[in-house]
């Protein structure tokens, strides 16, 4: 078989492809419906009631998919530049680690600063902290040429086994009965509730307003010319007057900050604390919402819509159907697959021969 | 100090360093077999867990503990097709790819896992590998075959590497596919097999866990192992002698790591010990960074015809 590249791509083409895709997707996982031995017209309809039938519904998912959105900018951005940040967890980590850190009830009182000012302090420390722990393995990968893919893999682990310390030491909450969890933080640092009686709360203002920020400096802005140059080729770039490694440290910075953000936002809008199973992976599925979205920024809000739909649509599919919630990490990994293939065949056409 | 030379004195204590070195020395054959093609396989975290579970199921269905690792290798080689077909024929993103089917690999094992016990609170059990008491050696004696496939297969793929036509081949469309091309070799089909007789010796490692190591099928048991396997095969150059000699030495911190855990008076708190092996492969990194001399067209996709 041989790839020979069309010479021009049909918008709807381009719009279709992913739509088919996930379509394909949910038909092969059928199988896997019938083997746990329920009916897939049923478990799909309850998987999309649950995740998009209702406002209760809708207001689930727009709350599970803050998190996505803002992991799903850290990837656009990294791997824009063709920085590949897999340690999306830690740096989320860290930045709850953070927030809880200047924002936290440490001996039932936090810091004695006007709470505004506490909050900006608040965003800005769980930022850095993310955007340093990325520091480290884009300078790695920079002056030594270190594979950033392994050391951010590695160090998502080591940050798990920090925050565990944290929660059984010096940010343990003495009231939480031995239960490993970090101290509330102060009542007036949390986000405020967008819909009353449900959970959807202003973060998802904040991973919409970075999006649109992102796509902005993106296609507008100097950097963004750069690090579009450094990602589709870094030497070309670096002979055109292009400073790659001040472009890498930056996206690194950047990508890092926003995955930082996101666990400063999870905390503030819907934990008030910290615990060691606050994200159920949302870094590494911030990477299949960034592929899914074509490393478009506006498209991971929709994306990460759509995912968190998914997993919202399953949990409570599956407490009516007993077909496991695993279903929903299949579905989406195995979209991610089925849309880059779909992805590929808009801009190539197999031949056989 | 004398308590880290009664531990060092300890014959239990190198029984478990090269237990826990097994299952790395097999992932580490396995991601070198893919790399010296010229190709990432980033799929291995869930490769190891889906060989873990399929391995394990077979033996709780039924089948010899033979039949089990080959299920386990049958498994990985069908994920290491996938990822062949993505990155091979259509010449995808290597990184994003291996990611894909870590992804979809773990949730389908757990997936599974969920449809074949819905109701389970403590894992189920198999019988696993015995002892080789026979064998007559040290330390040896106190480990399963597989450990002993993983010793043997170590000198067998080097010389298959160095020494045979198709480790050759192997060797060339890692370096250079247009030169390889040039001499009559098909890169996809060099690179196709190596993927996936790598994917195996994955999914072989991951039968280690559920068949050797441990006798029941955990969520979580892999817990980095794989990727531990993508480090070391920097820190090895890509020669399977050092990737042997990689995985003891890190097995042997880790078994370090744990003894002092259990010593009673530790002095640091259990999480620091248990940050031990992924440091040391992070600092394992940047040591050898200068002079790692990756495979020259490692990550490079490479359609024919194409520059």
């Amino acid at each position: 078989m041989r790839l020979e590249k069309r010479h021009q791509t049909s918008a709807a083409a381009l719009l279709l492809a992913p739509i088919g895709a996930v379509l394909f997707t949910l038909a092969v996982s059928s199988l896997l419906v019938l083997w746990a031995g329920a009916p897939v017209g049923q478990t799909y309809g309850l998987l999309l009631q649950g995740g998009f039938g209702s406002v209760f519904a809708l207001s689930e998912t727009l709350t599970r998919a803050i998190p996505l959105m803002l992991t799903g900018l850290a990837a656009t951005v990294a791997f824009k530049a063709r920085l590949f940040n897999i340690g999306a967890e830690g740096q989320l980590y860290v930045g709850a680690l953070a927030a809880i850190a200047v924002g936290g009830l440490h001996g039932g009182t936090g810091f004695a600063l006007p709470p505004a000012l506490l909050f900006v302090l608040m965003m800005l420390a769980a930022a850095l902290a993310g955007a340093l722990l990325l520091l480290g393995p884009a300078l790695m990968k920079a002056k030594l040429g270190v594979d950033e893919v392994v050391t951010t893999l590695l160090l998502n682990f080591i940050v798990l086994l920090l925050v565990s310390w944290m929660l059984d030491g010096p940010m343990k909450d003495p009231t939480a009965m031995g239960w490993p969890q970090s101290v509330a933080l102060m009542g007036e640092l949390e986000l405020s509730k967008l819909i009353p009686q449900t959970r959807v709360h202003s973060g998802l203002l904040w991973g919409v307003a970075l999006a649109v920020g992102l796509w902005v400096l993106m296609k507008y802005t100097l950097l963004g010319f750069d690090i579009r140059a450094v990602g589709a080729n870094a030497r070309a770039a670096a002979f055109a007057g292009v400073k790659v490694t001040r472009t890498v440290v930056l996206v690194a910075m950047l990508s890092g900050a926003l995955a930082g953000l996101a666990g400063a936002i999870e905390v503030a809008g819907r934990t008030s604390y910290l615990t060691l199973d606050m994200s159920p992976g949302y870094g590494y599925s911030g990477i299949v919402i960034a592929m899914l979205a074509a490393l478009h920024p506006l498209g991971v809000v929709a994306a990460s819509v759509f995912v968190a739909g998914v997993l919202v649509g399953a949990d409570s599919m599956s407490r009516a159907m007993g077909v496991p919630t695993y279903i929903a990490d299949v579905i989406v990994a195995a979209s991610l697959i089925s849309v880059l293939v779909a992805t590929l065949l808009t801009q190539y056409r197999p031949r056989w021969r | 100090m004398t308590e880290f030379f009664d531990i060092l004195a300890n014959q239990a204590f190198w029984v478990a360093v090269l237990r826990i070195a097994t299952p790395l020395i097999l992932g580490t054959l396995g991601v070198l077999l893919c790399e010296r093609a010229g190709v990432l396989n980033l799929g291995i975290e869930g490769i190891m867990v889906a060989g873990a579970f399929s391995g394990w199921l077979a033996v709780y269905l039924g089948a010899p503990l033979g039949m089990g690792v080959l299920v386990a290798a049958l498994t990985g080689a069908a994920f290491g097709l996938l990822h062949a077909f993505l990155t091979v024929a259509l010449a995808l993103s290597q990184h994003v790819s291996g990611l894909g089917i870590t992804l979809l690999a773990t949730s389908l094992s757990y997936y599974g896992y969920r449809v074949s016990f819905p109701k389970v609170t403590t894992p189920p059990t198999i019988t696993p590998f015995g002892e080789m008491s026979w064998i007559g050696l040290p330390i040896l004696a106190q480990q399963t075959l597989l450990t002993l496939l993983a010793l043997v297969l170590v000198p067998l793929i080097g010389y298959a590497l160095y020494r045979t036509p198709v480790g050759l081949a192997l060797r060339m469309v890692g370096e250079n596919p247009q030169a390889a091309e040039g001499q009559g070799v098909s890169v996809a089909a060099v690179r196709t097999g190596a993927i996936v007789a790598g994917s195996s010796l994955m999914g072989v490692a991951g039968s280690f866990l559920t068949l050797s190591a441990f006798n029941a099928f955990f969520f979580n048991m892999v817990n980095g192992r794989g990727w531990i396997c993508v480090a070391l095969v920097v820190f090895a150059s890509w020669r399977p002698g050092k990737a042997l000699a990689g995985a003891l030495l890190f097995a042997f911190f880790d078994a370090l790591q744990l003894r002092l855990q259990q010593s009673g008076d530790a002095l640091l708190p259990y999480q620091m010990y248990l940050m031990l092996p992924y440091v040391l492969s992070i600092v394992a990194l940047i040591l050898v960074a200068r002079k790692a001399s990756y495979p020259q067209a490692l990550m490079k996709p490479y359609r024919k015809g194409e520059r």
